[in-house]
């Protein structure tokens, strides 16, 4: 049986009944038992995905009124709730949370009938780029187990990458799903803020984060987008989007269509070579698929990485501020303490990142430094949006590689937190301007994958996916070789 | 000259839920903790879907207390760590980088004074903390969470405050003004409270904080000004600071915390987008809004002739007033505006007692009528309200097993006063030469009566004998 299977190519075969999703889930936990114990993207696994699976089989065999999406198998970044399973952020500060609620992008994916294996690993909170912050133990980049898978939403992008399930959910804040996404050489999609519910993803900073797909494929990315996108009413911050199907039309390519190469996102200082001829191959792409490429200037850009930590340092600071230990949390005897020495002695189980942006959390609003830091950042949020804003009046789509770099060897930059910021340089501002990306896997360059960001217009995610879809058309990449 | 300013928190009470979640806003009737779902608590991934009547509410306060009313609103989040908060943030309002609260400036008249309000903002109440053996030396503190969330409107005003009876006169026409507009019940327990700050002439502002009733802060504000002007006198400065209410020892006490130096941290809270408040609502919700009570005083004394003071006390009542509107009728409106002032109010004296009261509309135009067409006298109205509040029985009813009928039978009345003419020979000779104390007879008469002799008639009759 072929793991390495589409979502839509997995349904088809099970509508034909060329295996049932029993079978087909049976194999894949099988795949989890012989490659997890090296890519370690599971925290923990759903002990009933055989018996899930069962159930799905009945409905079809019954004739019963089934979901589209028949049971396909997908996992879950460990830092959104799902009713009775552990929700941990890989911290030890959650290690043992049971969620008493369902998140709404889970609750609409059960209803049209998935599998959920399991819950992926992250870096702790979502704060990290390699998923070296886990307080369990990184994930390994299944395309080289010495490499990072990326981060945060790695443990997601190494479970797709390894043909550990057929697609996961991340969660995206400065492009927690684009980076892993180029790192592991799957599809991350970053959707405008607001079109998926984030009711069920614990925050780290919920001005800008959002909740994406990582598939396989782009049309399995609209395909996603299409279960768990929409209004909700669990989450004020959600936007109508009218039933939009992101399938219909994927393939209508992008003749005459605009694109803007970010000048900053591809000149800048930290952009390898191999990156940056894949950019000009990209380019070169897109031309002859039709559209025209032009460079664009967001002189913005250079300040956007100090703007994006200075404002979730503030938000993650507020965020992290009910980890006290006393509603819930772990074993941590009260006697002998007061309030403020408990609530401090129960928080150093934070890890060492989440604890850096805590501080920095507590300084940068603070009352005599605002106007310096947070107010400055939010001044840069509002130039970048009328800058791209302006953008694209002109163009329809603004292109540069996910990351400047490709994977790394672990232990290489974790100590050197200036240099693992700059990894977030191209991925920032669409969160900081709400605007949705997508990664698209393009080149594996000594046997490491590189990324390609399309960016659109808010809500014109439609777009996006048919260039995407244009772009993949064109890639012809190997196999992962696990 | 001394300066009070006021920070008055009340909830709204009257809303079916919970400020950012569906959990009751009326906490009280359950078990602690009872109360109580994942937004309120805080717990990771919840967030909070705002209240639209809440706002509502809200922007009808600031309305009634003539406030600036902005087009769109926002939120803020508070940070600081306390355990009765569960997020260990307050989301609340802030007037700052050009975003408003629910009211800006708007002011309320006290006796000729006009008192400045700075601003109305909502936000959520926290939970509840228990200190085992109501100290704080406790080794076990226990916290309820029931509270959290509850939609609370903080109304600030300028120090313009003179006095504490000031203080308190405001504080009524306030609770008075929220409760009939039907968003707050002021009386209910911890439903309304109020912080103060004071400074005398030639010294800083002093803040006091944790005051559970009205009562007491007017206690507090006492204190707080003689130890102010006594420091003043022996020429030693009086510090700005915070200073917290000691129940127990009624006194305020400098806060060891230091809350001034807290900084808040105050930033937008991004889960709650802009909410309009658009004209069109404004206006449904003027138009919506219940008379109020200045003008529902002006029209019972205009329209019924009913005393001033009268029209105040009923028009200030939800209760009374609407006993009133109920019952009333043109000729004898200003008959059960006195009822209700001088007996009613005697019965039903608290909100609690309103509560249980059975007595309706309907009876008091019964006692009324049966006033008026002397079958009953006024005191025997009285003694019937006594039960008619308790029972809740129709007044025909009541007036026949209490047998309050009135005797306006001349012969029967005659022989009473027969017989007490035999029993008071002097006081007989007394109301002879002296007409004035005639009283004294007639009250003996009512006295055999029970109350139940025509009153009138009997005067007459008593008058017609002594002059035989």
């Amino acid at each position: 049986m072929n793991l390495n299977t589409s979502i839509l190519q997995y349904i088809e075969d099970v509508k034909s009944g060329t295996f049932t999703v029993e079978e087909f889930t049976a194999e894949i936990l099988q795949r989890i038992k012989d490659v997890d114990g090296d890519v370690h993207a599971y925290l923990s696994l759903n002990d009933s995905a055989l018996n899930d699976a069962k159930l799905i089989d009945k409905k079809i065999s019954s004739g019963d009124k089934i979901g589209q999406c028949y049971g396909f198998p997908i996992s879950i970044k460990d830092n959104i709730c799902i009713t009775g399973t552990k929700t941990t952020c890989a911290s030890k500060i959650l290690e043992n949370f049971i969620a008493p609620y369902t998140s709404t992008v889970v609750n609409r994916l059960q209803n049209e009938d998935v599998v959920i294996m399991g819950k992926t690993n992250l870096d702790e909170f979502a704060m990290g780029l390699t998923t070296e912050f886990s307080a369990f133990g990184p994930t390994k980049n299944p395309w080289n187990l010495d490499y990072v898978p990326g981060g945060s939403s790695g443990g997601s992008a190494a479970s797709v990458a390894a043909n550990e399930c057929l697609a996961s959910l991340g969660s995206d804040t400065g492009g927690s799903v684009r980076n892993p996404a180029s790192f592991c050489s799957v599809v991350g999609l970053k959707p405008t803020y607001g079109l998926i519910s984030r009711y069920g993803l614990i925050s780290y900073a919920n001005s800008i984060e959002q909740i994406g797909p990582m598939t396989k494929t782009v049309k399995d990315s609209a395909f996603l987008l299409n279960v768990i996108a929409g209004q909700d009413a669990n989450d004020d911050t959600t936007i109508d989007n009218n039933n939009v199907d992101y399938l219909e039309n994927i393939e209508d390519g992008i003749e005459g269509r605009k694109i803007g190469i970010i000048k900053e996102m591809t000149t800048s200082e930290g952009l390898s070579s191999e990156v940056s001829t894949a950019t000009k191959d990209a380019t070169g792409d897109f031309e002859s698929l039709g559209a025209s490429c032009e460079e664009v200037t967001l002189p913005t850009i250079p300040y956007t990485v100090a703007a994006y930590y200075t404002i979730t340092s503030t938000e993650a600071g507020s965020n992290l501020a009910r980890y006290d230990n006393i509603r819930y949390g772990y074993e941590l005897e009260s006697e002998g303490y007061e309030y403020n020495s408990y609530i401090s002695k129960s928080r150093t189980k934070f890890g060492p990142e989440v604890t850096r942006r805590i501080i920095l959390g507590g300084f940068v609003p603070s009352a005599g430094h605002a106007g310096k830091y947070f107010l400055k950042a939010l001044k840069v949020k509002s130039k970048l949006i009328s800058e791209i804003n302006k953008a694209f009046e002109k163009f329809d789509y603004l292109i540069a590689p996910t990351a400047p770099v490709q994977p790394f060897k672990f232990g290489e930059k974790i100590d050197d937190p200036v240099t693992l910021m700059l990894l977030d340089y191209n991925t920032v501002t669409a969160n900081l301007t709400g605007k949705p990306a997508i990664s698209v896997p393009y080149r594996v360059i000594n046997g490491l994958p590189i990324g390609m960001q399309i960016m659109a217009n808010s809500l014109k995610e439609k777009s996006l996916f048919q260039s995407a879809y244009a772009l993949e058309s064109k890639t012809h990449l190997p196999e992962v070789p696990l | 000259m001394t300066k009070i300013g006021l920070e008055i928190h009340c909830q709204l009470t009257k809303l079916e839920s919970k400020l950012f979640c569906s959990c009751k806003a009326n906490y009280r009737e359950f078990e602690p903790n009872h109360n109580i779902c994942p937004v309120c608590m805080g717990l990771p991934g919840s967030l909070p879907r705002l209240n639209q009547k809440a706002v509502e509410s809200a922007t009808s306060i600031a309305l009634a207390l003539t406030c600036d009313t902005p087009e769109k609103i926002a939120f803020f989040r508070k940070n600081y760590f306390y355990p009765d908060l569960p997020k260990n943030f307050q989301i609340t309002q802030l007037n700052v980088y050009g975003d408003m609260s629910v009211g800006g400036e708007g002011h309320v008249s006290v006796e000729d004074k006009k008192i400045k309000i700075r601003r109305i903002q909502l936000e959520e109440d926290p939970g509840r903390i228990i200190y085992e053996g109501a100290s704080e030396r406790t080794k076990i503190t226990l916290v309820d969470y029931n509270r959290a969330g509850t939609p609370l409107v903080e109304i600030v005003t300028d120090p313009d405050f003179e006095s504490p009876r000031q203080v308190r006169v405001f504080l009524n026409i306030l609770s008075d003004l929220l409760e009939n507009l039907g968003v707050a019940e002021p009386g209910l327990e911890g439903a309304m409270r109020a912080d103060g700050n004071v400074s005398i002439e030639g010294g800083n502002k002093v803040e006091i904080k944790n005051i559970g009733s009205f009562h007491d802060l007017e206690k507090a504000l006492h204190f707080e000004i003689t130890r102010q002007q006594s420091l003043f006198e022996r020429d030693i400065e009086i510090a700005q600071e915070t200073r917290h209410w000691d129940d127990r020892r009624k006194i305020t006490v400098s806060s060891r915390s230091k809350e001034e130096d807290q900084d808040y941290r105050y930033f937008l809270e991004n889960d709650i987008p802009w909410v309009e408040i658009d004209q069109t609502t404004r206006d449904r919700l003027k138009e919506n809004m219940p008379e109020s009570i200045s003008s529902k005083k002006e029209r019972y004394v205009e329209k019924f002739n009913i005393a001033p003071q009268v029209a105040e006390i009923i028009a200030s009542d939800r209760y009374y007033s609407k006993l009133f509107e109920n019952a009333y009728s043109v000729h004898n409106a200003k008959d059960i505006a006195n009822l209700i002032t001088t007996d009613v109010i005697g019965f039903i004296d608290t909100k609690e007692k309103q509560q249980n009261s059975k007595i309706t509309s309907k009876h008091l135009s019964d006692l009324i009528d049966s006033i008026n067409s002397k079958t009953i006298t006024r005191n025997s109205a009285k003694v019937a309200l006594q039960e008619i509040v308790k029972s809740g029985k129709n007044t025909k009813d009541v007036l026949h097993e209490m047998d309050l009928g009135q005797v306006s039978d001349s012969s029967e009345i005659n022989n009473i006063i027969a017989q007490i003419f035999e029993d008071e020979k002097q006081a007989v000779i007394d109301a002879k030469e002296r007409p004035e104390t005639v009283n004294f007879l007639v009250g003996k008469v009512m006295q055999k009566t029970k109350g139940k002799a025509d009153p009138v008639k009997t005067l007459e009759l008593i008058k017609s004998k002594l002059n035989q």
